[in-house]
């Protein structure tokens, strides 16, 4: 039986991803080991004894005592700010995990996969397309990144280097970048229909980012004919700072 | 207590004796929320009184707004630690509600549209002590904050006070209502910090 | 109006504080209309005061969660069963 328990995790690196979102690498020592796809809760506790937590979406596949998070600062939040601004490396949190065993990826899996990310949705997105390219799995990926504008992006140059067997869409919701063949806007049954998989391919679709967004795609994909036990949706709410 | 983070405070702030043990202010107004927030059009809307030997009394939109008017300012206390002082309220006293009604009751269970429940002595819905409440700060009370009308208890934790109240059923014996059959406090007085079954 | 649910999801880690497997990947069945489905895509509020997992085909509660210092409390009686796949 794993019981689950607090352990105590070390920044060791931060990098910012972009003017709001910054990637914390952690040092947990015993730390059991994660899919991509899981996610942690962090803790803070202040020198009085108060403390708050969140749940946070891990980034890239298991590594070691490694454990990496993208936060995404929540204006007026209470844990994101201080993962994102006030945190340095030697600074100590809290982490317990994974869980979370539905909004997973396995290298072991065969099946093509469509990604479909709105905004900091593309956190355990990312951890999928490592964990694949860590596995030198062959298995076709295809991401669609549903996007504000270009400057919002996450792991902007790591989504630019070519990747044997990984398709990238960007959908820009509000600003497109100069001669963007589509105009902005929210994501459409066309984006998915010519950026995703045929649903005869029986793809694994795995869909990530704020509520309005996760139930909007999975309706369009519904609509194209894809099977709804191979459509995994995880929603991001309003409180999750 | 666990590993301390370096420089993290939290959202806490505030001592002020007008708060009970355990609380922290806040200047927003936090949303909690149990399920979807119910739409009911006013024309729609009723709230009723139904006692223990089987009568209901009923009010309808208009028949609520022509009630005498009071506008309570008064703290409130949500059990999730956060408290707001000092908040402008305006509704019809409870008071007002049950004058004609005749019960022997003991218990009063507040009942909401979207299925919610809450339970408390019907002495802590009298003598001034609580009311329905249609406007918050001058305006009409938001559907996220429990408009059209809620219940209004502020001496109990914020729980109590139904949002979207739809009636209030006089019983004979308690009846737990949602947080209090799920490990809540069955009365939840905040200045002797009654959040959890046993405290 | 949907913007205020969270999903199953996020009662990945307040339950494992209670079992053993994750429960989040379990298939159950709403006591009020019949729909099956993972535990995972259930329509969650919370997580303060609790943890309320409502169905996705009719709204009604499924799940209560509340974690109290030193307790939690556990209310499954909107599920009829909860299928859970374990090692052989």
């Amino acid at each position: 039986m794993r019981r689950l328990t607090w352990r105590p995790a070390r920044l060791t690196a931060l990098r910012d991803e972009t003017g709001s979102a910054r990637t914390l690498v952690f040092r947990v020592p015993d730390w059991p080991g994660h899919l991509a796809g899981q996610h942690v809760d962090v803790r803070l506790t202040a020198d009085d004894g108060y403390s708050a937590q969140r749940s946070y979406s891990v980034a890239a596949p298991a590594d070691g005592d490694t454990v990496e998070l993208t936060v995404e600062r929540v204006p007026d939040g209470e844990v994101s700010p201080y993962l994102t601004e006030v945190m340095e490396p030697g600074d100590q949190v809290e982490i317990r995990g994974p869980v979370g065993g539905w909004f997973v990826w396995r290298p072991e899996s065969t099946s093509p996969v469509l990604l479909v990310a709105g905004g900091s949705g593309i956190v355990p997105l990312m951890a999928m397309i490592r964990a694949r390219r860590r596995a030198g799995s062959r298995v076709p990926f295809r991401l669609l990144y549903s996007l504000r504008e270009p400057g919002s992006r996450y792991y902007a140059e790591e989504l630019r280097r070519p990747d044997a067997g990984l398709d990238v869409g960007y959908i820009y919701t509000r600003a497109a970048p100069d001669g963007w063949p589509r105009p902005a806007g929210r994501i459409l049954l066309d984006d998915l229909a010519e950026g995703g998989w045929p649903a005869g391919f029986e793809p694994e679709c795995y869909v990530c980012g704020p509520t309005g967004f996760v139930e909007a795609t999975a309706d369009l994909l519904l609509a194209l004919g894809h099977a709804p036990e191979r459509i995994r949706t995880e929603r991001f709410g309003p409180t999750g700072d | 207590m666990g590993i301390i983070s370096r420089g993290f405070q939290g959202r806490r702030r505030g001592d002020d004796d007008r708060l009970p043990p355990g609380q922290y202010l806040v200047d927003d107004f936090p949303v909690l929320s149990t399920g979807p927030t119910p739409r009911i059009p006013l024309e729609r809307w009723e709230f009723a009184i139904d006692t223990e030997a089987g009568q209901t009394h009923r009010w309808s939109w208009p028949e609520l707004m022509a009630l005498p008017q009071e506008t309570p300012t008064v703290d409130i206390h949500c059990v999730t630690k956060w408290s707001k002082l000092g908040t402008g309220w305006q509704g019809v006293s409870l008071d007002t509600l049950f004058e004609d009604v005749e019960s022997a009751a003991e218990y009063a269970l507040a009942y909401s549209y979207g299925g919610y429940t809450t339970n408390l002595p019907l002495e802590d819905l009298l003598d001034g002590k609580a009311w329905i409440v249609h406007k918050f700060d001058g305006e009409e009370l938001e559907p996220r904050h429990g408009g059209p009308a809620r219940l209004l208890v502020p001496h109990l934790y914020l729980w109590k006070s139904a949002k979207w109240i739809h009636g209030i059923r006089l019983l004979d014996e308690d009846w737990p209502g949602f947080w209090e059959t799920a490990g809540y406090h069955n009365y939840g007085d905040p200045w002797r910090e009654q959040r959890y079954e046993g405290d | 109006m949907t913007a205020e649910h969270l999903d199953g999801n996020s009662l990945a880690g307040p339950l494992s504080e209670i079992f053993a497997v994750d429960v989040t990947a379990a298939v159950g069945r709403c006591a009020s209309c019949g729909l099956t489905g993972p535990v995972a895509e259930l329509r969650v509020y919370g997580p303060e005061p609790g943890l309320v997992a409502r169905c996705p085909g009719c709204d009604e509660v499924v799940l209560r969660l509340v974690r109290g210092p030193g307790a939690a409390w556990l209310d499954l009686r909107g599920a009829v069963s909860l299928r859970v796949r374990l090692p052989e």
